[in-house]
């Protein structure tokens, strides 16, 4: 149904095979199609202009190399230039050398300005910080409300001051008051939320600079949304112009929006991006790897490097032995288990490879569990099967409560761990077993899924 | 410049509020229309035809709207075809079939809601995802009706996000209207309950239900807006008789994808382009209206309490150009 960037790429090099250099002819088409996915994905067409142009002239005169196919290089080549756009400036905020750190936030309405400062609040506030809120939006209907709202709920402090007049001269005067009130109370931080307000709206980026005059910001913050599309280079150049921003923060990438948003206003302001918004909740906030969102981009998750690893690192002819023996019935042994473990090591931490799967579709959520695993883990697996005789790695079964005892010494692991691992095992066992059962396949494919 | 655009009423108002505004925005957009018919000018001089640069301009100025690559696509392989068989003489002419294919494809869409039974009030939902503005265009949309003498209902069912109940209150406040809301984190559909009932004993003509912002991939949250459906179907028979899906004129191709699923769990049947007094075309909707046959109702235009005005095809397909 969907056919990601990678397939038509795939295609559109199907004719090429054997041809040695990549030329201006035999890449043509590939471009065409990149430059459609990259508009799909909301890039702005004068960035998506550039951006061909330059992986064209990049990509024209290459050798192929023996190990990728003509379609592989290119998004090779498309990805490492993407990434190089992105940047790799990694989440950092700049404090000021005399506290408080003033962060100004700013941006378009409906950006998620508001509910930012709570998740960066609540950032800071686990790093060590202590925050103060203060939301000089004196013109949206309970705007303030809200942020006293979040404040309450991360548990931050907040300067809540008097509102008598929907202005610029209460904005200022809550801007004074909140940074006074900050030093007062020992805060090392004040985070400014402020209206959403139209990059030509000529009055009120006025009062946003007059706001950056009073408060003296070491970090103006544009919170855009992940949905935008092609006018954010637009709205991020006008907003740069006017208050020389400092970074990004790009909102609702829980959502499946492809986020080409990031490469326009990275190109036009040239700022990190520093922040993603991931969710409603308060700790819903993460730094930004550019690497990640450029794979969304294209389409394809990061699903790639990882085939990359696999085939740098998996010896296939053993694989492909193993894959046989073991869905044909009792031939996966405990040998053959280590021997798994091992190759998947070799292509780097368990974390990493989590990392790699696309953030949307089936695996959406998977990253999140990546700092959960042990890497240790495997290390104690492959040292309980190293502490097995070989017959004991062939025939499972013979494993009893005397020999767990002594394995368990042997790894420096305990019984409990071993009888883990055997479970486990045979566990897998089944189900290769079931699965190379061709009936397990009939009944797969006879199963009726809810909505079909 | 955009109200008398959209027929709006009190044209004469607007430029002293906000000097220099429109008339920049004006300049902006003309600099592109120059480069653009000169161009196109110069192709038609030089061949007696239509060349295909002409084309790519025309492209790049659909895909800037917004408009998407299929739709744009779509829309410029008709004339291609036509410029081809050398049926359209000059520019002028290409550009008048261009407004009529992107007309016709808003024009088919253009279905009017179910009106409610009678005596009974008429009940609009209204759904987006975060930040698009329903609470003002619900705001907007009261002020809107209240002028025509009608009698509105407001029921705050975004029981979820901070402030959010407090904040369409003080919508009511401005226009005049009862607000029936419920304590924050509190069940929609029981507001929902209430709000209906209440209308329907003091026989008001809308109940306009804000529902809480949520991004359209989350399973959970698009059934509670069926759930909500169905509650409101049991009070009111054929309710919602109108489910308005407000779509952020900033919105990029996302914007399709939300016009998706809203229709399949919310039953969608009109859209609210939000924030078009910006520099965004909102020309996603094009591209919505294309694909799922869904008429625009109204666009937003400001954060005043009349800043919403009724959707003119025509005024919006060559605001696309300006």
């Amino acid at each position: 149904m969907f056919e990601n960037l990678s397939e038509k790429l795939q295609r559109a090099f199907k004719t090429l095979r054997g041809q040695a250099v990549l030329t201006e002819e035999n890449i043509g088409e590939a471009l065409r199609e990149l430059r459609l996915a990259l508009l799909e994905a909301d890039v702005n067409f004068k960035v998506v202009k550039e951006l061909i142009d330059h992986i064209q002239a990049k990509a024209v005169g290459q050798q192929v190399a023996t190990s990728l196919s003509p379609g592989e290089q290119v998004i090779k080549i498309v990805r490492d230039e993407l990434v190089a756009t992105l940047g790799t400036d990694t989440a950092r905020v700049k404090f000021a050398s005399q506290p408080p750190t003033v962060i100004l936030m700013a941006g378009l309405q409906g950006s998620g300005k508001t509910t930012t400062s709570g998740k960066l609040a609540n950032w800071l506030k686990n790093g060590g910080h202590r925050p103060l809120l203060v939301s000089v939006d004196v013109y949206r209907p309970a705007a303030r409300e809200q942020l006293k709202v979040v404040a309450h709920a991360i548990k931050a402090n907040i300067y809540e001051g008097s509102n008598v007049e929907a202005n610029t001269a209460t904005v200022e005067r809550l801007a004074k008051e909140a940074k006074r009130e900050a030093m007062i109370s020992g805060s090392d931080v004040l985070i400014v939320d402020t209206a959403g307000r139209l990059h030509i709206d000529d009055q009120l980026m006025d009062e946003m600079q007059s706001l950056k005059k009073i408060l003296n910001p070491s970090e103006i913050l544009f919170v855009a949304d992940a949905m935008t599309g092609q006018d954010a280079v637009r709205s991020a150049d006008e907003f740069h112009k006017k208050l020389s921003l400092t970074g990004v923060v790009l909102t609702k990438m829980d959502g499946d929006a492809r986020g080409g948003a990031a490469l326009s206003i990275r190109q036009v302001t040239g700022q990190p991006i520093k922040f993603i918004g991931v969710g409603e909740k308060y700790d819903a906030l993460e730094p930004f790897h550019p690497d990640r969102i450029v794979s969304r981009i294209l389409g394809m998750g990061d699903i790639l490097s990882l085939i990359e690893r696999a085939e740098q690192n998996v010896d296939k002819k053993k694989a492909q032995e193993m894959a046989s023996r073991a869905l044909s019935g009792d031939g996966f042994s405990l040998e053959d288990f280590r021997d798994q473990l091992q190759q998947v090591k070799k292509m780097g931490s368990i974390k990493n490879i989590m990392g790699m799967l696309p953030s949307i579709g089936p695996f959406a959520g998977m990253q999140k569990h990546a700092d959960k695993v042990d890497e240790k883990q495997i290390g104690r697996i492959e040292a309980i099967i190293s502490s097995m005789t070989a017959h004991e790695r062939h025939h499972h079964e013979v494993i009893n409560g005397s020999r767990r005892k002594r394995i368990a010494r042997g790894s420096g692991t305990s019984v409990q761990e071993v009888n883990n691992l055997l479970r486990q095992y045979a566990q897998m066992r089944k189900m290769f077993k079931d699965m190379g059962k061709a009936s397990f396949g009939r009944k797969l494919a006879g199963m009726k899924f809810p909505g079909m | 410049m955009l109200r008398s655009l959209f027929g709006g009423t009190d044209t004469e108002k607007e430029p002293a509020k906000k000097p220099g505004f429109f008339e920049r925005m004006k300049q902006a957009v003309t600099r592109t229309r120059e480069n653009l018919s000169e161009r196109i000018e110069e192709a038609v001089s030089f061949n007696k035809e239509i060349d295909r640069n002409t084309l790519e301009d025309l492209e790049a100025t659909l895909i800037g709207a917004d408009l998407g690559t299929t739709t744009t696509q779509e829309v410029l392989g008709k004339l291609r075809e036509k410029a081809d068989r050398k049926q359209i003489k000059d520019v002028e002419e290409l550009k008048r079939l261009l407004k009529a294919e992107l007309l016709a494809i808003l024009n088919r869409a253009n279905v009017p809601p179910v009106p409610a039974p009678e005596g009974m009030p008429e009940v609009i939902l209204v759904v987006g995802v975060n930040g698009t503005g329903k609470t003002t265009s619900i705001g907007k949309l009261t002020q809107f009706l209240r002028s025509q003498g009608k009698s509105v209902t407001l029921c705050a069912a975004d029981t979820f996000r901070a402030a959010a109940i407090e904040q369409l209150e003080i919508w009511g406040q401005r226009t005049g209207t009862e607000v029936i809301r419920t304590k924050a984190g509190g069940d929609p559909a029981a507001v929902l309950f209430d709000a209906l009932q209440a209308a329907t004993a003091r026989h008001s003509d809308y109940v306009i239900v804000d529902t809480a912002g949520r991004l359209h991939n989350k399973a959970g949250l698009m059934a509670e807006l069926e759930k909500m459906r169905r509650t409101a179907q049991r009070i009111v028979p054929g309710a919602p008789h109108e489910t308005l899906l407000v779509v952020d004129a900033t919105t990029g191709q996302n914007g399709l994808q939300q016009a998706r699923q809203f229709t399949d769990s919310a039953g969608v049947t009109g859209i609210v382009l939000s924030k078009l007094d910006g520099t965004a075309k909102g020309g996603v909707v094009i591209a919505i209206s294309r694909e799922l046959g869904l008429p625009v109702r109204y666009v937003g235009v400001g954060e005043k309490a009349d800043d919403l005005l009724r959707f003119v095809p025509e005024d919006f397909v060559d605001s696309l150009f300006d």
